[in-house]
């Protein structure tokens, strides 16, 4: 295998990466953190730019950060690692036997290990319409600058789909001032993560803010002829609109990988030290599948990352074993935290609390008496030490009594003498 | 802000005096009186707390006639105009009052004179049949008179004090003090005879849990070894007394180890009480309810006197036969003859020229000819239509009596009840007719007298509220509208006190015991001054301090005391298979009979908030009954469902239940209703101390607290018991079952907006409403026992909230950490120190002595009543490391 060694006479493995997200950007920190110099590393970026942080397109949509802010690594990074990165260059074949990758402008580059990470792709809706200029997702830089753009307009905007995503579009495009309906199929937003009353809270936060919640509403068509006009309902309603942000979900963007005779099923399928049926080819982020499971935050999505520069760095014990996942709903002035398991089951079970007044609520998913997952919605001060709990499988049966209070009650008390 | 008024405690027979001071915000300032000779300045919790039991809230201010308020002309005129018309109509017979020990001995003079002289009936009993009937009668057998022979300075210049069926700790607190106090300078010797080990055990040095009703059986054998070991008095017996061979026959039927058997004790335990009280001359045998309230009640106040007559040892510094009441003014009540078997100021119905005595000087048209029902009778009466016309006055029979529910059952039936009540609502007045608006402790002038036959003052220190008038007022304005003026025209108490000494005083010339004649002709000024003195104080006496008998001159017509034959018999109903158990009851240290007064004190609610049953391991055990369960206690009359302690002071095969709470504050803890209504044949005073029971659990799956700003009303749950807190209530709550709508029933109980916390699978449903910053109410319901910190949680409904997580916190149910620890159920009421507390002071402070947890803590260094609580816990600490 590479080394140093290897590095150092002028022979290095050939690495090719294919995207440029975060989980490939942790990985290769992780590498140079621990050897430098073990590989001659090429990355092919679909997008024209450097690794930024996908997680704060929120905050540059509503203004409140700028495209630098939000950078990772930097031109100067590259450059300071040697890396050779092609922007704006995707791949579009992958050649196994050959050991190469062939890029869409023609660029054949050859690898000894290499690391897919394609990462995902919005879920269109299939209705009539769905390709007309104006409706867009909410996936990248690019989506973000066209809905700055259209906002500046103003005029109507309809976000369909009122999960985390769709939320926090809408209240971006809200803050730049257009006038935004979330369209939503299910009865209450976030029905993933926050139970019918906490749904409730949400959209009434929402609605305060000026954003208009239609939920139960299913979308049968974009209206409009060359050109976004609205959307249509299957209730028979008709809602105009300028701009249409579809954001119903994620699909694991796997074709190159299937095209290459890799084992795919919703995403490319990795073992647990991230490879894939190729064991000279990982996969890593929202493309991979481990496990039957397919990750679409950041957390495990840098602990595959961790696991794949173990490995490219030599034999490792790590292996990639997911553990509960966190988020926040990045919209100012909505707290709301939300970790682990919410799948309902008969061996679960909820402690809730629900302050209507204060717009708070409190959901912890408990199971054989430990957390494994926790909703805090309006107050998420203690959302770490619940995370903790949550990671740390800490038995809470001595503190279930008081969990939803906050770590405060898991000390004994001093009884006053006098 | 004026001097102090000096005045009495309204509560025990112990008869403190208090000093009150009204201040210009509306509170009182409390405290003892130093120069009175009852108390010297001490007071107990229930008497320091006085000045939080005049509140006029739940104060009954205005006459009504069937609920609708009136005036008191319109209520006056058909209360006379009814007992008139049913005297007519059926005789003198159909009308009765019941009357009660609290009533001042001014008003109890003018009602018995009402009853007895001038509409010719003796139904005119009162609580006091529930309290010491069996002690009259006791007395009246033995001495012919009922004559309390010593003083309380007795009871510390003994050698062996024996307390029989007293539990003068909680009881008789300051008394209990005194004896303590003595205890400590001349070491004496100290027998607690009780079923149950009571906090006065823990000045005991000897305690003897025999079994119930088997008092008699203990004092026959007494007797039997006196006159066998030759310890007898032969002088006193020969020269002052009468029928001791007979007594003695009885008492010798019984051998030792039939007096143990009897009585459930240990021959050692019994031979050990014998020979402290044959081996100490200066003894005093102190007996209250637990001997009174008895079918042989009567049997063994004269089983005890007996033991004092054969040894000579009445009436002297350090000696004597002593029955200590339970109420204010009991002995005042029979002073001017306030029960259904008396005439006045000692005298008898029965006795031709006290009949003259007293027709001639009440110039009475009708003297009533017979006795008149007691108690448990004039309800029975009262339920069949012989009684028409029924005036109840101060007292709450539906909840005091025995077979309670028969007593509601019988106001229900009564064509015309009366209650003239200081409370506007009891379980009493609610089947009333008329309610008259009564003045309470602090508005009201008169005198009582306490156990030690000593009279004080109750002078009033407040205005009469809304329009509550004096009892005697009431009385007399009755007695005017039926045509009988000029012999209730009084210009006051003191009027009537005069009356009441010139009566006593009338050919007395110590034929009688009972002689205030040196007063008879005092005025208002002089008796706005009377100082508290003992009777008997004869016509030219300067008051002194007196006993009875030493010398013997009892009233009986031989002058001599009679030794009464008491065979033992058992209680009149024996424990069976469906109800195993003997049912005991009685009073807890800081509560006062049916609570309209203490329970409005937070303070002397948190002692003991919630009606209980004490149980004996062995038999919670089989029950599957912990300490903090819900029990149900059923007989064939009656059924409560109270908190369970169990412990190893009950005696095995004993429940005790105390006889507090009414329908006002629980959903079922009139125990009253499950005592079977049996009494004693000689003084028909009911065996309130052993009703044959049956225990069970409670089936509740769920439990639950409320606390509330105000006080909860219809209340939908299985179980509920409510107490006030210093900022609102606190309920608790019990279910037989689930699943209920809890969110649908916090509304109900708080309001519409609620915070809330559910663990559905935990088990947990609690919810918090809120106005502004402040709590409106919490309900913490959960599968099972409710672990919620009582105290904390009530404290919350003082706090000010200003913060969302703040108001959440409250659903927590208890303090975090780093905030002060729950300090317990209240010990100590003066200083509101906790049981936590204490144990903490003992377990990691170091104290092990009641003065060194007083020095850390303050508990028990003012009012001293829960000195022997606190001594308990430092026992059982102490004991828990030895073992």
């Amino acid at each position: 295998m590479a080394g140093p060694i290897a590095a150092l006479s002028g022979t290095r493995p050939k690495l090719v990466v294919i995207g440029n997200g975060m989980a490939p950007g942790r990985a290769l920190e992780r590498l140079f953190a621990v050897a430098p110099d073990a590989y001659d590393i090429t990355i092919f970026n679909a997008e024209p730019r450097v690794n930024y942080d996908r997680i704060m397109l929120s905050p540059l949509l509503s203004g409140e950060k700028s495209f630098d802010d939000i950078v990772i690594h930097g031109d100067g990074w590259y450059i300071r690692h040697g890396v050779t990165l092609y922007k704006g260059t995707k791949i579009i074949a992958i050649d196994r036997a050959r050991r190469t990758v062939t890029s869409q402008n023609g660029i054949v580059a050859p690898f000894d290990k290499l690391i897919i990470a394609t990462g995902s792709m919005p879920v269109i809706l299939p209705v009539p319409g769905h390709a007309l200029p104006g409706v867009l997702t909410y996936r990248d830089l690019d989506d973000v600058q066209a809905m700055i753009l259209a906002a500046q307009a103003r005029g109507k905007a309809i976000v369909i789909g009122g999960g985390l995503l769709g939320l926090e579009a809408a209240a971006g495009l809200a803050d730049r001032g257009m006038e935004v309906t979330v369209v939503h199929l299910m009865p209450t937003l976030m029905e993933r993560q926050l139970d019918p009353a906490a749904g409730a809270l949400l959209q009434g936060a929402l609605e305060a803010r000026g954003i208009q919640v239609i939920t139960g509403a299913n979308t049968c068509a974009i209206l409009g002829s060359n050109r976004v006009a609205g959307v249509a309902l299957d209730d028979g309603r008709m809602l105009p609109a300028h701009l249409v942000v579809m954001a119903v979900g994620i699909r694991p963007n796997a074709g190159l990988a299937s095209a290459a005779g890799l084992t795919v099923n919703r995403g490319i399928v990795v073992d647990d030290m991230m490879r894939t049926s190729d064991s000279a080819i990982f996969a890593l982020g929202e493309c991979a599948e481990s496990a039957g499971q397919v990750f679409g935050l950041v957390a495990p999505l840098y602990e595959m990352a961790n696991v794949v520069a173990a490995q490219l760095i030599g034999p490792s014990p790590a292996r990639f074993n997911p553990s509960a996942v966190a988020t926040k709903l990045k919209v100012t002035g909505i707290n709301l935290f939300s970790a682990g398991d919410f799948a309902a089951g008969p061996d679960r079970h909820d402690a809730v609390l629900v302050d209507p007044a204060s717009g708070v609520y409190k959901r912890f998913v408990l199971k054989d008496n430990r957390v494994i997952g926790a909703v805090l919605y309006g107050d998420t001060a203690h959302s770490a030490w619940v995370f903790d709990l949550i990671r740390s499988q800490t038995d809470i049966s001595g503190i279930r009594d008081t969990l939803v209070f906050g770590p405060s009650y898991s000390e004994p008390n001093v009884l006053k003498a006098a | 802000m004026g001097a102090p008024i000096r005045t009495t405690c309204p509560y025990c027979g112990v008869g403190c005096g208090v000093l009150a001071r009204p201040h210009p915000d509306g509170a009182v300032e409390i405290k003892g009186d130093p120069a009175h000779p009852a108390n010297f300045g001490r007071l107990c919790s229930k008497g320091s707390a006085l000045g939080e039991t005049l509140s006029l809230d739940d104060r009954l201010l205005f006459p009504h006639i069937n609920g609708a308020r009136t005036s008191w002309d319109t209520a006056l005129d058909l209360v006379a105009k009814t007992f008139a018309a049913t005297v007519a109509a059926h005789g003198p017979d159909s009308v009765a009052i019941y009357g009660s020990g609290q009533l001042l001995t001014e008003d109890y003079y003018v009602a018995n004179k009402l009853m007895k002289g001038f509409i010719g009936t003796a139904n005119m009993d009162t609580n006091s049949r529930l309290c010491m009937a069996s002690s009259v009668a006791g007395h009246k057998r033995a001495f012919g008179s009922d004559t309390v022979p010593g003083t309380y300075e007795d009871l510390e210049q003994a050698d062996v004090v024996v307390l029989v069926g007293s539990n003068l700790a909680w009881c008789h607190p300051v008394l209990f003090q005194r004896l303590e106090a003595a205890r400590g300078e001349r070491g004496t010797r100290i027998v607690v005879i009780d079923p149950r080990r009571t906090a006065t055990c823990e000045i005991a040095d000897l305690h003897l849990a025999l079994s119930p009703g088997s008092d008699v059986a203990l004092f026959n054998g007494l007797l039997a070894l006196l006159a066998d070991a030759g310890l007898c008095d032969t002088d006193y017996i020969k020269d002052h007394t009468q029928g001791i061979e007979a007594a003695l026959d009885v008492a010798r039927a019984l051998d030792l180890p039939q007096v143990a058997q009897l009585t459930g004790l240990n021959l050692a335990d019994v031979a050990a009480f014998y020979d402290l009280f044959a081996g100490h001359e200066r003894v005093v045998t102190v007996y209250s309810q637990g001997v009174n309230q008895s079918t042989a009640g009567t049997d063994k106040v004269n089983a005890i006197i007996n033991c004092h007559l054969a040894t000579g040892r009445i009436g002297k510094p350090g000696m004597g036969p002593f029955s200590v009441t339970g109420q204010p003014n009991a002995m005042g009540g029979r002073e001017v003859g306030g029960l259904a078997n008396m005439m006045a100021a000692h005298m008898e119905l029965a006795d031709p020229n006290h009949r003259r005595i007293v027709s001639q000087f009440w110039n009475a048209p009708r003297l009533a000819p017979a006795p008149g029902y007691k108690a448990t009778d004039l309800f029975r009466a009262a339920g069949d239509g012989r009684i028409k016309a029924l005036w109840i006055m101060a007292t709450n029979p539906a909840d005091s009596l025995p077979e309670a529910d028969s007593v509601i059952a019988a106001l229900k039936a009564c064509p015309f009840v009366v209650v003239s009540e200081a409370a506007a609502r009891t379980d009493t007045s609610a089947h009333a007719h008329v309610l008259l608006p009564a003045a309470a402790w602090g508005e009201k002038d008169g005198t009582v007298t306490n156990s030690e036959r000593r009279i004080s003052r109750q002078r009033a220190f407040l205005p009469l509220p809304g329009e509550a008038k004096p009892d005697w007022w009431i009385i007399c304005e009755i007695a005017k509208r039926m045509g009988f003026g000029a012999a209730f025209d009084y210009a006051g108490p003191s009027a009537i006190f005069a009356e009441h000494a010139a009566l006593s005083g009338t050919e007395n010339a110590n034929a009688r015991d009972f002689d205030i004649s040196a007063h008879e002709a005092i005025t208002q000024a002089p008796y706005d001054a009377l100082a508290p003195f003992q009777w008997p104080q004869r016509a030219g006496d300067v008051p002194h301090e007196t006993r009875f008998f030493a010398g013997g001159h009892y009233f009986t017509p031989s002058r001599r005391a009679n030794f009464v034959a008491t065979p033992y018999r058992p209680p009149a109903s024996a424990p069976s298979p469906a109800y195993p158990l003997s049912l005991n009851t009685g009073r807890i240290r800081d509560q006062w009979h049916t609570m309209t007064r203490t329970a409005k004190s937070a303070r002397l609610m948190s002692h003991i908030g919630e009606a209980f049953a004490e149980i004996h391991p062995r038999e919670a055990q089989p029950l599957g009954i912990v300490t903090g369960d819900l029990v149900e206690i059923t007989s064939p009359t009656g059924r409560v469902v109270v908190r369970a302690d169990v412990s190893e002071r009950q005696r095995p095969g004993s429940v005790f239940v105390p006889m507090h709470w009414t329908d006002q504050l629980a959903s079922g803890a009139r125990i009253n209703a499950s005592v079977e209504s049996v009494v004693d044949p000689v003084s028909g005073q009911p065996e309130l101390k052993h009703t044959p029971v049956a225990l069970a659990r409670f089936a509740a799956r769920w439990h639950g607290l409320l606390v509330t700003a105000e006080k909860p009303h219809d209340l939908n749950a299985d179980y509920w018991a409510m107490t006030p807190v210093k900022a609102g209530w606190r309920t608790e709550l019990a279910w037989h079952d689930g699943p209920h709508d809890w969110g649908t029933l916090a509304q109900s109980m708080l309001a519409s907006d609620l915070v809330s916390y559910r663990d559905e699978a935990g088990g947990q449903h609690r919810f918090a409403a809120f106005t502004g910053e402040r709590l409106l109410g919490a309900l913490f319901v959960s599968a099972g026992l409710n672990s919620t910190t009582r105290g904390w949680a009530a404290d919350q409904l003082a706090a000010i909230f200003t913060s969302g997580p703040g108001r959440q916190r409250v659903l927590a149910g208890r303090p975090s950490s780093g905030a002060a620890a729950d300090p317990g159920p209240t010990v100590c009421a003066c200083f509101d120190v906790g049981l936590n507390q204490i144990v903490a002071a003992i377990a990691t402070g170091g104290c092990i002595s009641v003065d060194a947890v007083g020095t850390v803590l303050k508990a028990g260094t003012n009012c001293g009543s829960c000195r022997s609580e606190v001594k308990r816990i430092i026992d059982d600490i102490t004991l828990q490391k030895a073992g």
